[in-house]
This record gives C-alpha cells, sequence and structure tokens, in this order.
C-alpha cells in the first residue's frame, strides 16, 4: 500500500470519526479531520464522512464554508453513507439542499417493512470502474441507513437491492459515494478503501 | 439480499471480558482484542460488548478498551451496560462504537431515546428489553443484572418495543429471559409476534443451544440479527461452521 498520499477527512459535523479514521490506519494511512479549505485542497484525496442528519451536516459545511470548497476539488473525494448523500442534488430527509455534484436525488427507502436496512447486503449490478477493481456481485459490505440517492444509470455504478433498488455506489467524475461503510465492512471494505487510495490525483 | 447476522456478545468487567452473574466472582475469559478479533476472523456479522463495570460515577470510566476494539477490528459493535447519558453515549460513539444499547436508563427516562435519537441518529440507538413470560403475558424486567434487584415494570413487552421505536431506536435486541442460559433454543412465539408489532430491525437474544435453533429463529421470525454468547464462548459452535450450516438450510448469509 502506498501510504505516501496525503489523505484528509473533511469534518461535517458528524459525532463519530474514529472507525473511519481507524479503517485508514489499518491501512497505514493517517488522516487528519479538518475543516480547513487549504489542508483540504491541498490533499492527494479527500473522504466526505458522514454520520447524523443531511440538514445539519449540510449547515455545518454551510456554516464552515466549505460548501464552494467541496465542489472545486479535483482530486478523488469519497463520501461515505451520508457523505455521498451530501453529494448529491437534495435529500427528503430535512428537505436538504445537497451539495449537488452529482445530479440524483436522495429519498427515503419507500414500501419496506423493517427500516433502518440494517446490515450486510451484497450489489446486484457492479459497474467497470477502478474503484470496484477484483469486486463481484459475491461481495457484502455493512449498510445502516434509511435514505439512499435513487438509481441512475448515468452516476450509478452499483446498485443494491433491498426490496427497492438504490445507489449503493455513484460517480461523476473525481467524486464517488459509497451507501454503506467500507471501514465497517471487513476485509471486502477494506479492499474498497485500497482502491480508493490507489485512485490518481 | 440482506444477510442474518450472528451476533456474539461479550461481558466485559474494567477492560476484560468477564463470565458470571454479576456482583459474583467474575471470571476473566480472555483478553478482550484477542477474543474480538477471533470473533471477526470466524466470520461474526456483528459484535456486542455488555459493559457489567460497576462505577459509581460513570465519567470515571476508562472507555479506552473501546477504542482499542474500533483500531483492531473492521466489523460494527454495539456497547451496552451502563449508559445513562447523552453524554455517556456521545463518549462511547466517539471512541468508535458504532452503536449504544440502553436498557434500563430508558424504562427510568424514555425520553432518552428521542434525545439520543435526535442527537445521534436513530441507527446509533438500540434498545435492549428483558422480557419475562408468565401466565402467557410478555413482561419487561428491570435491574436483570441482579437477580436479587430484578423486578417486573408492570410494562407489557411489545407496548414497550412499539413506544421505544416511536421514540426513535432503530433496533430491538429482545432478551427472552425464560429461555436465556436454558440453551433450549430461541423464544420463538415472542420473537414472532414482536416481529410482527414493530417495523425496525429485531435482535433475538437468549436461548441458543444449538445451530438449528438459529436456523429455526430466522426461518419462523421476523429477526434479521441472533445474539449468543456461551455457545460461542465455549466453543460448542464455530461461528464460521454456524454459517455454512445455515447457508446449506438456504438461508441467506455472509461468508
Amino acid at each position: 500500500m502506498n501510504i505516501s498520499k496525503n489523505v484528509v477527512l473533511i469534518d461535517d459535523g458528524g459525532a463519530n470519526f474514529t472507525s473511519v479514521t481507524a479503517g485508514l490506519e489499518q491501512l497505514g494511512v493517517n488522516a487528519p479531520i479538518t475543516r480547513d479549505a487549504r489542508q483540504i485542497q491541498a490533499a492527494d484525496l479527500v473522504i466526505l464522512p458522514g454520520v447524523g442528519a443531511a440538514g445539519y451536516s449540510m449547515k455545518h459545511l454551510r456554516d464552515n464554508g466549505l460548501v464552494d470548497v467541496i465542489c472545486g476539488l479535483k482530486q478523488p473525494v469519497l463520501g461515505i453513507c451520508l457523505g455521498q448523500q451530501l453529494l448529491c442534488e437534495s435529500s427528503s430527509e430535512d428537505n436538504a439542499k445537497c451539495l449537488g455534484i452529482i445530479p440524483v436525488k436522495v429519498k427515503k427507502l419507500e414500501n419496506i417493512r423493517i427500516i433502518p436496512h440494517m446490515g450486510w447486503n451484497n450489489l446486484t449490478e457492479i459497474a467497470d470502474d477502478p474503484l470496484l477493481e477484483g469486486f463481484s456481485t459475491e461481495d457484502n459490505f455493512y449498510f445502516v441507513h434509511s435514505f439512499a440517492p435513487e438509481v441512475d444509470s448515468r452516476w450509478t455504478i452499483g446498485v443494491c437491492d433491498y426490496g427497492v433498488k438504490f445507489s449503493a455506489i455513484i460517480r461523476k467524475d473525481n467524486f464517488y459515494g459509497v451507501q454503506f461503510h467500507p471501514e465497517k465492512s471487513g476485509k471486502v471494505g477494506a479492499r474498497l478503501l485500497a482502491n480508493f487510495l490507489r485512485l490518481k490525483c | 439480499m440482506l444477510k442474518v447476522r450472528i451476533i456474539p456478545c461479550l461481558d466485559v468487567k474494567d477492560g476484560k471480558v468477564v463470565k458470571g452473574v454479576q456482583f459474583k466472582a467474575h471470571e476473566v475469559v480472555g483478553d478482550i482484542l484477542g477474543l474480538a478479533e477471533r470473533y471477526s476472523d470466524e466470520g461474526a456479522d456483528e459484535l456486542v460488548f455488555y459493559d457489567i463495570t460497576a462505577s459509581a460515577d460513570r465519567r470515571k470510566v476508562d472507555y479506552n478498551w473501546i477504542k482499542q476494539i474500533a483500531s483492531q477490528i473492521n466489523i460494527p459493535f454495539c456497547v451496552a451496560g451502563g449508559i445513562r447519558s447523552i453524554a455517556d453515549a456521545a463518549k462511547i460513539l466517539e471512541n468508535g462504537a458504532d452503536k449504544i444499547s440502553i436498557n434500563s436508563p430508558a424504562l427510568e427516562n424514555p425520553d432518552i431515546i428521542s434525545e439520543m435519537s435526535v442527537r445521534f441518529g436513530k441507527q446509533c440507538v438500540v434498545v435492549g428489553i428483558d422480557s419475562f413470560e408468565r401466565n402467557g403475558r410478555y413482561m419487561v424486567h428491570q435491574y436483570t443484572g441482579d437477580t436479587e434487584k430484578t423486578i417486573n415494570t408492570g410494562r407489557d413487552t411489545f407496548e414497550w418495543a412499539k413506544e421505544a421505536v416511536e421514540r426513535g431506536a432503530g433496533e430491538i435486541v429482545l432478551n427472552c429471559m425464560n429461555m436465556d442460559g436454558v440453551r433450549n433454543g430461541y423464544d420463538l412465539p415472542q420473537l414472532a409476534k414482536l416481529t410482527a408489532v414493530v417495523d425496525v430491525p429485531v435482535v433475538a437474544s437468549g436461548g441458543a443451544g444449538t445451530m438449528t435453533h438459529f436456523q429455526d429463529v430466522f426461518e419462523k421470525t421476523g429477526v434479521t440479527g441472533a445474539l449468543a454468547a456461551t455457545v460461542f464462548h465455549k466453543k460448542q459452535i464455530n461461528i464460521g461452521e454456524l454459517k455454512a450450516f445455515l447457508k446449506d438450510k438456504g438461508l441467506q448469509v455472509r461468508r
């Protein structure tokens, strides 16, 4: 693993960054948590984690002047869970306007009896993408969420089916989002994080 | 498809894994990290740590063990026991736990469920319910850590579960006390009834003795997870073998 890369985590007001930083440390990467625009812009790779509610996190990003900073990033960016949802256009959670980088809407999982979608699930469709190199529909990831981006063939590169299909992974240019928690998805998740760390700046 | 979850539960006291009845002599069964790693390697889908450290002042409790687990284990884990306030929960989550489970404090002050749910998100908030059947009625019990202090709260198990979910619980762990420690199987009628009345994930607890018991609880009730302690600690059931067995029976498991 190339550990010389400079990776940062954007502080979006969430309560728990420990598992993401720990997951990266297990891959030999020490990623600081920051809301400093210059530090974020200077990084080789940027991770937008996120546990909590969309409205609260967007307010936190706006209050810290980070909306334009994130939208202007040219290096690979990975949004995790709520972080993926923040990359989208809007979320029906809190009726939040999100960053609008990837033009899809985040909706509550509908007509599903058990919410949150909590536990290990596989992807039913996987696109050919460097982030997903080596993955198959047999691999399971850990999900815990009640909202998700809809499926849009232009941007969805991984589909999950929980009675309703949703975007488990989206990509537009240098922006990636995953609905599951790779840092909590055992060896499979570690492989995905390793693929991300290998993306070209 | 969503996989069933196999969840070993470890009792922790002063940062060590113990077994034994609370307030009696505890036998240290092992190093917490060693056991957590063993279960993770065997294929556990999630871990629960039940903290039975006795303390008059929770602020002085050392949560370094939580941080150590978070740095070594990359599957989700929940911490239960002794969480009485938002501050306790925040400290546990900041140290790297994915969920917190509350039981007696939620009964004392049900508002704490909603407060935690708003603050941390419902996916973090698990409500544990200790339920005991008497004359065909399932009643919620409290302070079950100490047999001399255990009381029947007078609350109906299903009504309390529904209230907890309305208040923002993202998951219910139902500990069926009649079955606990007996290893005659999970309480299937009770779990089936609970999963029919709540719309959040339910985890079965109490009664696992054989691999077939796990098969039964997933086939005959709507639970999405099954928790057990003794059968795993005593190596009576290996989690990898259990999952192979369940897969063979046609259940969806993570391999």
